[in-house]
């Protein structure tokens, strides 16, 4: 198996991995940290999937920060295509060029050599590289393809190429393939089930919310400032909310925006003024803040 | 989480291949690529950790949050020394469903042989009269039949305007393309080559009710989903309502309508029980329809609303519903019945919400719903 050290320091276990990511403020517990281990040692694409707000593009991040590689991110939509994805050419450009080699070989009273003519407009410098080859090019990198469920069928299978191959064909100028493959995360919303045939190239990690002492944790290793009492009511009142049967219950990036709101506030803690004032940042449907506003007093009650 | 097993000599692949072995018995669809990257993730892990041991095949043999149950009930089973470790394992798979009444040609039923040759002396007459007559009460034979009416159905899926551009004589300029054929005239522009955006299936989702009092009807209508299912298996999603919400999208993907209604038997727990329709409502919206599959789709719900919980669940779920949705619609089997009127607790509190109800107790008004999906 083709064993890639992305970078001098490559940890050594899954529990290396999860203190280097503790370091960027990104908190893994053990499935996470040896989802990620694997997915360096064994050159795996790593397929996230959970609820939104549990972490999955954070972790490309962190990843991206211990292992002092470029994030490439690829933020997928309906309708998005290889010219999006992997290069395009710089029409307007080629145009402007073209005009040019004609404006001077009527100067010259030259005839233009059509061949040498093409060759010299499907040069590299009118490639517009976008992520996938830039990721490609890049050593170290991470590519963080997010969103996958956002994009079509078309685009998996072609995903599914450059994912194996770590290369791709560009016809007019030949194969670009990566020196070091770049450590791919995939994130997806389960909007919409990712064919089989993609997955099983990947490895697959399920993230789900966290518990409240983590969550304290994390609040408190991403807010430095965060007083502790603070940051331990904040993830018991998001940990009820995610009960509590609303259209939308609070991620974690809900409940940070939340706790970094009653910072800004100025709250010393959680009380039923400062939570009514801060709760546009943590619930985001007109129907959940209604039904939380009136039972705010037994939230709150620990 | 789990204690370490002590080290031993004994080759550990073929524990590790039989525990992949139990956990396809278990219903998670395991591939040999799978086995083998579940063998390459131990290679770098410590095999004789119990987490690790846990993780590589968990991060390896599931792809679908629904399969991490069974790998956890099988992984306890396989590698937990309190019970054998190793020897033994209970078998995983759900209890098989009870026979379904309605998926089976039922023989006891009183006179359906002698029918049978009558249907097929006039069968061209006989498949007008079959188009019109109630799913629910069908005879045997002209079940068979109706299974192959069915399966000539056409159905066109909805389209909707898509990103993509395609060649077109009208619409905005192609710069590529009008570019390349400049090219092959010496650099001269002659022609500006336009594109315009292409069409593509519009999603559809199917939320068929398999409670007790639509049990005559069920059968019809999965096999009418299936037909749909199987002419845009990538636009079409499928999913029963009962006392809870099944997906059997994947069962119905199947070519063999026998084979495909069977396995969604099988995934279906709640066969003829209870209604909770707001409930599942509400499962399928979290779960799926908020964040996508129900997103400017035609949601079609095949349901007599009997509601056993209130309506007022019901009447958010669907306000939700209509709000993300392109078209709501509600085909009741009974809305065809002479003196029908829509006054059950469940139909009274969707009515604000929907665009269309129709009605859906035989093939011709199944056939009306295609149209009505189709132009939506």
């Amino acid at each position: 198996m083709n064993i890639c050290a992305p970078s001098p320091s490559a940890p050594a276990s899954p529990a290396e991995l999860a203190a280097a990511l503790r370091t960027t403020g990104y908190l893994a517990d053990d499935g996470l940290a040896t989802a990620a281990f694997l997915a360096l040692k064994m050159n795996r694409p790593l397929f996230c999937e959970g609820e939104p707000g549990t972490g999955k593009t954070a972790l490309a991040q962190a990843l991206a920060q211990v292992l002092g590689a470029e994030l490439i991110r690829l933020q997928c939509h309906e309708g998005i295509d290889a010219s999006q994805a992997l290069y395009d050419w710089d029409f307007p450009r080629q145009l402007l060029h073209l005009r040019a080699l004609e404006a001077a070989a009527g100067v010259d009273g030259a005839r233009l050599d059509a061949q040498a003519v093409e060759s010299s407009l499907y040069d590299r410098r009118f490639l517009l590289a976008r992520p996938i080859l830039r990721a490609l090019q890049t050593t170290p990198s991470v590519l963080l393809i997010d969103e996958i469920d956002r994009a079509d069928d078309e685009f998996e299978a072609f995903l599914l190429e450059v994912l194996t191959e770590h290369a791709v064909t560009i016809p007019e100028l030949g194969e670009v393939r990566a020196k070091t493959p770049p450590v791919v995360v995939l994130t997806s919303n389960r909007t919409r089930e990712v064919h089989d045939a993609l997955k099983r190239r990947c490895l697959y990690l399920w993230l789900d919310h966290p518990d409240i002492a983590r969550e304290i944790e994390i609040l408190r290793s991403r807010l430095p400032g965060l007083p502790e009492r603070l940051a331990a009511e904040v993830a018991a009142a998001a940990h009820k909310l995610r009960k509590a049967e609303l259209i939308k219950p609070p991620g974690v990036a809900e409940s940070l925006d939340w706790a970094r709101a009653l910072q800004l506030v100025g709250a010393r803690h959680l009380d039923v003024d400062s939570a009514a004032a801060t709760l546009g940042a943590v619930l985001k449907y007109r129907e959940d803040a209604d039904r939380v506003r009136d039972q705010l007093d037994s939230l709150l009650a620990s | 989480m789990y204690p370490e097993t002590p080290a031993t000599d004994a080759d550990p692949v073929p524990g590790l291949v039989g525990f992949t072995a139990v956990l396809r018995g278990a219903g998670v669809p395991v591939t040999t690529d799978r086995v083998a990257a579940f063998l390459g993730a131990l290679d770098t892990l410590d095999v004789t950790s119990q987490v690790q041991t846990y993780w590589a095949g968990r991060l390896t043999l599931c792809a679908d949050p629904d399969d991490i149950a069974r790998y956890d009930a099988a992984f306890d089973a396989w590698f937990s020394p309190r019970r054998g470790g190793g020897t033994r394992i209970s078998d995983q798979r759900r209890p098989r469903p009870p026979t379904l009444a309605a998926l089976m040609p039922s023989t006891e039923r009183g006179g359906g042989d002698q029918q049978a040759p009558e249907l097929i002396r006039a069968a061209a007459s006989g498949a007008e009269t079959l188009r019109h007559r109630d799913l629910g009460e069908l005879t045997p034979a002209e079940r068979d039949h109706l299974r192959r009416l069915l399966a000539v159905l056409r159905p066109d899926p909805p389209t909707r305007a898509s990103r993509r551009r395609r060649a077109a004589r009208h619409g905005e300029i192609d710069p590529g393309v009008t570019l390349r054929s400049a090219l092959r005239n010496q650099g001269e522009l002659r022609e500006l080559h336009r594109r315009e955006r292409s069409r593509r299936p519009r999603k559809v989702v199917l939320l068929v009710d398999v409670s007790g009092s639509m049990e005559p009807y069920a059968d019809a209508l999965l096999r009418f989903a299936h037909v749909v299912v199987r002419r845009s298996p990538r636009s079409v999603e499928t999913f029963t309502l009962g006392t809870r919400l099944t997906r059997i999208t994947r069962e119905l993907r199947q070519r063999d309508p026998d084979r495909a209604l069977h396995d969604a038997g099988k995934a279906i727990p709640d066969w003829s029980g209870g209604t909770r329709l707001g409930e599942a409502l509400r499962a399928f919206i979290d779960r799926w329809g908020q964040r996508g599959a129900a997103r400017r789709a035609v949601v079609v719900i095949f349901s007599d609303g009997w509601e056993r919980a209130g309506p007022d669940l019901l009447g958010q779920q669907l306000e939700r519903l209509s709000r993300l949705t392109h078209r709501l619609v509600w085909v009741n089997p009974h809305a065809g019945k002479d003196g029908y009127a829509p006054v059950q607790g469940g139909i009274v509190a969707a009515l604000p919400y929907l665009d269309d109800l129709l009605a859906g107790h035989s093939l011709a008004t199944l056939e009306r719903l295609l149209k009505v999906v189709r132009d939506a």
